[in-house]
């Protein structure tokens, strides 16, 4: 029987453990929270078909309650030292084996402040996806100025795709988000008037060009290609933005109620950190770096360590489970040889 | 023909040439300033302004004071050089007509003293005389011998790079490094055979003698002594050393008050003839560090004199103003640059006949935040609440409409377009009737100060401004643990000359740290947008080097007073980044 330690307890960290533990080795979650689930028990719903997050936490809890795996909640990865084949992991109270170390330490929100111009936490009335996901489970719409918002802006890639923030790459998952927030909103407040702001949209899997489609058809959401450049409060609470309508070139400047950004995915601090002490590389973005793209995304540079989730490149839930198991077959194969 | 009538002729044809160039050259520059310049001259000549230029001359164009504080084996290098050559020609007149006993002598015998000079002299002090010629003559050995390694091995002087040099600066460069040596194989060719000048050489000279034929080395010695100061003088008005003259006349016509407005004319020439290409500035330049390394000032200055400028290095600079800090003759390279960019600009125009006359709004003060500040509304924010909070009467000029200060278009040499707007904010500023204009962004605060016809309003910067709010006791500020660093915007700092209001204005509540790389030496954050060529890759090294330069202090943030700036370092995410106006606003002490 190996011992496997699986760093972070979110999605791709509980899938990897389960998988592991499925295939009769002793696991133990390293957890920083006080409970597993991750991001995603901060989350609504989940596009493109709105199944409630709390489904997908149900499901987890579920899995993991059928195996023997050992979690330790409220620790953080101290020091990683290596034995030959074996991993001595070092949290605050304990020293864990290991012959194999999974990563699964996800991303962070791209902080939007950096982005100063849009004015996110000067302005009240400008928020993110993630706070956006939070009132919904509030069923909380209202502005700052406790009025019901009549025109909502929602801004695509604030983080990604952006060379001004050092972030070049595409994050991927919010061009859909940003859709199906848009229609939830919709729902929620079928007055309002709500425009996305996008430089182009990747709708990339399985129903997502389809949500877009039922977007603009059924629920009058108005998609506008350009930046966002500037935004600002006018002294009547409002909210002003200045961008270009890229498509009939011309610039604009609209007045709105509500701006939603859609922040990129980043590798978190605390992930470079963990990288650090196992001697993992990393790429440019920020990401952990995979031997293989190809055939081992989850293979690392450094023996007997793997990655699963969010921490090697932006994913959705969908694909960061499948990438957690793929993992956690790779990892198999790998235990084979020692 | 005898030999001693004509050897010298090299000599004589190359210093005649040399000295006809040169004046012609500061004919042509005189005739081609303005009017209003050739007032200043003739104001300036006779006034105190003229001894200093002797002074700053002496101090500068001898000495080399200022070379010598920023790299001092360099510094004694040019000094050796310049005060030996000096000297050698001084004295050696002075020893010269000592031995007529007259000042009427034929000039050549006291170049070549020693050739024409060969009995046992005995006027006063003569041995000193000897002693002092050979002195000054190893003094500007060790200069060349210097030179020389500089050359090869300009790491030994602490530079990273020496100016690359063409076909005709080698001809010079060897010419000059050839001249004193062979001075010195002159001086002990004599002394060995007629005992002519110090014991030392004497004994020199007569060991010398025991393995070599003097007598027949002599006259081709001396004579190419003669030919190659006559290479030199011929080579000088087309190479750097050119700027052995043009500085003199250079610091001259600057502290007459000879400056470039925005136009090319004669003065950029008199400028770039002064340069040394010592090279200070190649090393003071941050681009450097992002690998770019063909647009330093010194660069630029070669090339407008070589009339092969590019767009390329005409416009891959910060415009930071660190090397112009630096250059040790004072070179006004921001302007020479700036208007070089204006030439290739000019035959563009831009309309702005669409602007609307707004209505002003009477106060006593108005605030302009600029576009920069819209871009990082915390500053914009931070100031509403500043200027609520001390009761002034004020009036936010661009809260909605946003009129440009001009300053784009007039570094773009669009005077025209730019007068337009300046005209258009100007009306309103004038019409509000307020005697304080308060900018946040340094960019704007210097097109606001210099281009602006507002006599009676005073233009201060947001860091200048809150300081005065504080001082009259119109805001209160409490005590902070806070541990910060101030990093100086290039506009505000070396542009502007504000160094102490924001640091005073911090020390009020911060712990300000003092860092390596400030003031006038501070760095440029790599956000300019004066810079039109360099990429975003090459601007995030440079940030991120300054950045971590702040962290290496662990301060708790940065604090600057520029929006470009604190946009350009957010993006980092090295260090927190704060306006100075935003870290006043968290220490406001609430009254009650």
């Amino acid at each position: 029987m190996k011992n496997i330690v699986v760093i972070g307890g979110g999605i791709a960290g509980v899938e990897v453990a389960c998988m592991m533990a499925e295939t009769g080795n002793r696991v133990t979650i390293i957890e920083r929270d006080n409970k597993l689930g991750g991001k995603l028990n901060n989350w609504y719903c989940l596009f493109p078909d709105f199944k409630k997050s709390d489904e997908i936490l149900n499901y987890i809890k579920n899995r993991i309650s059928k195996f023997n795996i050992e979690v330790k909640l409220n620790s953080n990865v101290e020091k990683a030292e290596r034995n030959g084949n074996t991993w001595l992991v070092h949290t605050e109270n304990a020293i864990c084996k290991a012959d194999a170390v999974i990563i699964a330490t996800g991303y962070q929100l791209f902080d939007a402040t950096r982005k100063e111009e849009l004015g996110y936490k000067i302005y009240d009335n400008v928020i993110t996806q993630a706070d956006m996901e939070q009132r919904f489970r509030e069923g909380n719409f209202l502005t700052s100025y406790g009025k019901k918002p009549e025109r909502i802006a929602i801004v695509h890639c604030v983080g990604s795709r952006d060379e001004k923030c050092h972030n070049m790459y595409c994050s991927k998952v919010c061009c859909v988000t940003g859709v199906k927030q848009a229609i939830e909103i919709n729902k929620f407040l079928p007055d309002a008037q709500i425009f996305c702001f996008y430089m182009d949209l990747r709708m990339y899997d399985k129903f997502f060009e389809e949500l877009y489609r039922t977007a603009q058809e059924q629920h009058n959401i108005q998609f506008i290609r350009g930046r966002v450049s500037e935004v600002s409060e006018t002294p009547d609470q409002h909210l002003s933005i200045k961008t270009e309508d890229t498509l009939s070139g011309r610039p604009m400047k609209m007045k709105l109620d509500m701006v939603i950004l859609l922040a990129g995915m980043e590798t978190k601090k605390n992930t470079k950190e963990i990288a650090d002490k196992f001697g993992v590389d990393r790429e440019i973005s920020g990401f952990l770096k995979s031997k293989d793209f190809h055939i081992g995304a989850g293979i690392l540079t450094q023996k007997g360590v793997f990655a699963a989730g969010t921490c090697i490149a932006p994913m959705s839930i969908k694909e960061t489970i499948e990438n957690a198991r793929s993992t956690a077959f790779q990892v198999n194969e790998y235990l084979k040889t020692l | 023909m005898k030999f001693d009538d004509i050897f010298y002729y090299p000599f004589l044809a190359g210093t005649i040439y040399l000295f006809a160039v040169i004046i012609g050259r500061f004919i042509r520059w005189f005739l081609g300033l303005s009017k209003i310049d050739k007032i200043r001259i003739r104001k300036g000549f006779f006034s105190v302004k003229t001894l200093q230029s002797i002074w700053e001359s002496i101090r500068e164009g001898l000495l080399h004071f200022k070379m010598y504080r920023v790299n001092k084996l360099l510094g004694y290098m040019h000094m050796s050089f310049a005060l030996g050559w000096f000297l050698l020609i001084v004295v050696g007149h002075i020893e010269t007509s000592c031995y007529y006993g007259t000042l009427n002598f034929p000039f050549q015998h006291s170049i070549f003293y020693r050739y024409f000079i060969t009995e046992q002299t005995d006027f006063p002090g003569h041995v000193f005389f000897a002693y002092a010629m050979e002195f000054l003559l190893f003094y500007v050995l060790s200069g060349v011998l210097l030179a020389y390694f500089k050359r090869f091995k300009s790491k030994l002087f602490g530079m990273k790079k020496t100016t690359r040099m063409r076909y005709g600066d080698h001809i010079a460069l060897t010419s000059l490094w050839l001249i004193f040596p062979t001075r010195f194989f002159c001086e002990i060719c004599s002394a060995g055979i007629y005992a002519n000048g110090s014991p030392i050489f004497n004994a020199i000279g007569a060991f010398a003698g025991q393995y070599l034929p003097l007598e027949s080395l002599l006259k081709p010695l001396w004579a190419f002594y003669s030919i190659d100061l006559g290479i030199f003088f011929c080579a000088m008005p087309y190479t750097r050393y050119m700027h052995i003259f043009a500085e003199i006349n250079y610091i001259f016509l600057k502290n007459w008050g000879i400056r470039l407005k925005k136009r090319v004319n004669t003065f950029t020439m008199a400028e770039v003839y002064s340069c040394s290409r010592c090279g200070v500035c190649i090393d003071a330049c941050q681009l450097n560090l992002a690998g770019i390394k063909n647009s330093q000032s010194v660069y630029v200055l070669k090339n407008i004199r070589n009339k092969n400028l590019t767009d390329e290095v005409l416009f891959n600079c910060l415009l930071c103003g660190k090397c112009q800090e630096i250059c040790p003759v004072g070179i006004d390279v921001n302007n020479l640059r700036i208007t070089q960019r204006i030439e290739t600009t000019l035959q563009y125009n831009s309309s702005y006949d669409y602007l609307e006359t707004g209505i002003a709004k009477k106060s006593d003060v108005v605030y302009f935040a600029g576009c920069m500040t819209h871009l990082t509304p915390a500053i914009k924010k931070a100031m509403l609440k500043i200027l609520d909070q001390s009761g002034e009467n004020y009036w936010f000029m661009d809260e909605t409409k946003a009129p440009c200060c001009g300053r784009p278009l007039m570094l773009a040499g669009q005077f025209d377009a730019a007068q337009k707007l300046i005209d258009n904010n100007q009306k309103l500023i004038l019409d509000s009737g307020a005697k304080t204009l308060v900018v946040s962004c340094p960019i704007c605060y210097k097109v606001f100060k210099e281009d602006y016809m507002m006599p009676d309003v005073e233009v201060r910067h947001h860091s200048e401004y809150i300081l005065d709010l504080v001082k009259q006791g119109k805001l209160t500020l409490k005590q902070s643990d806070k541990k910060i660093v101030y990093h100086d915007p290039c506009e505000l700092g070396r542009g502007s000359g504000i160094y102490e209001q924001p640091r005073e204005l911090l020390s009020y509540s911060n712990n300000l740290v003092p860092i390596n790389n400030e003031k006038e030496k501070a760095m440029c954050c790599g956000g300019s947008l004066a810079n039109l060529k360099i990429s975003m890759a090459e601007r995030n090294i440079l940030s991120e080097q300054v950045m971590n330069e702040f962290a290496s202090y662990n301060p708790d943030y940065v604090v600057t007073s520029c929006p470009l700036c604190k946009k350009t370092f957010a993006k980092t995410d090295i260090l927190p980044v704060k306006d100075i106006a935003e870290v006043v606003v968290e220490n406001i002490e609430n009254k009650n």
